[in-house]
């Protein structure tokens, strides 16, 4: 799929966040003269073609009370990484599960995913238990838990200055 | 965070409709008036509980790239490699991890070219080596944080 010029403006409006009035579609619409409608309709093709996944929100799981974060990073045969990624993802405690390339010699895990709990050993108890339940002890793992944290803030894809409130910078 | 925030950053993280009125969908979901949903939405990006309200953009279909880098930063250089890093406006998050790859952060372009030449401005002026490595594959996450 193509993005026409009107496509990249519209998500450049949109990218730093939605107004928060009753009707936010028509008040981007305003913005960019087109009809609410027309952005609605645009907006729901970008979501059917998978450019947006949907609208929502990031939390910042710091602030909530998330404070232990870990990543836990897996050395996984390549032939099996696709079972043990969807065991993983299920687990109502994994948040993000991504296969991605090893840095051999420095680095040799391939799988990764975020398990977040308000405590280290909250997560270290809960990661015991996944690793028992799913027969996973064979398989080499690490727990990466985050220090500080130096910057926090949703991707930005198309550069337009003037379009990002300051709630984007944060 | 009361227990309605709590009710509302979980309804939210499930998407909001795309509809003349969303948040009047929402907040007749939620039983409260749509005016008590802005306002507490408001302020939970107020006080910064919230980064961000709106698109969840899949960067590779938009033909961008996203992807996560390590770097092996000498300890007694953290500060001053993290401020160089986190200079660049395509560097989306950065986190220091108990590991000898010791900070990981975010690169989010809207070209895979881009991605490479900041890649090489960082070891250029940090002259710690980045390791890159963009997802090959992701698995399908089913339910959200629970707040």
């Amino acid at each position: 799929m193509v993005l026409s010029e009107l496509d990249r403006e519209l998500i450049a409006e949109i990218q730093g966040g939605l107004p928060l009035v009753a009707r936010p579609y028509a008040a981007i619409a305003n913005r960019l003269g087109m009809t609410e409608e027309t952005l609605m309709a645009r907006l729901r093709e970008l979501q059917s073609d998978g450019l947006i996944k949907r609208m929502g929100v990031v939390v910042k799981h710091r602030a909530l009370g998330y404070q232990a974060n870990a990543m836990v990073v897996w050395d996984i045969p390549d032939e099996d990484v696709e079972r043990v990624g969807a065991l993983l993802a299920a687990e109502t405690c994994v948040t993000l599960c991504y296969q991605r390339p090893r840095r051999l010699p420095q680095w040799p895990y391939n799988l990764f995913c975020m398990i977040h709990g308000r405590e280290r050993n909250a997560v270290l108890r809960r990661l015991a238990q996944i690793v028992e339940f799913h027969g996973l002890q064979q398989l080499p793992h690490s727990v990466l838990f985050s220090g500080r944290s130096f910057k926090q803030r949703g991707a930005h894809y198309v550069a337009r200055e003037d379009s990002l409130p300051r709630s984007a910078h944060g | 965070m009361d227990s309605v925030d709590c009710k509302i950053v979980n309804q939210l993280q499930e998407g909001l409709p795309v509809c003349a009125r969303p948040f009047d969908d929402v907040a007749a979901q939620l039983d409260i008036p749509v005016d008590e949903l802005l306002a507490r939405l408001q302020r939970l990006l107020d006080d910064k509980l919230l980064s961000r309200f709106g698109p969840m953009y899949n960067a590779e279909s938009m033909g961008g790239a996203l992807s996560l880098c390590a770097m092996q930063v000498p300890p007694d250089r953290f500060d001053a490699v993290a401020a160089q890093v986190n200079a660049f406006a395509e560097v989306a998050h950065n986190y220091e991890r108990d590991h000898l790859l010791n900070m990981w952060f975010v690169i989010a372009t809207e070209h895979p070219a881009q991605a490479v030449a900041v890649i090489s401005d960082i070891e250029q002026q940090t002259g710690c080596r980045v390791y890159d490595m963009p997802k090959q594959e992701e698995f399908f996450i089913g339910l959200k944080l629970a707040v």
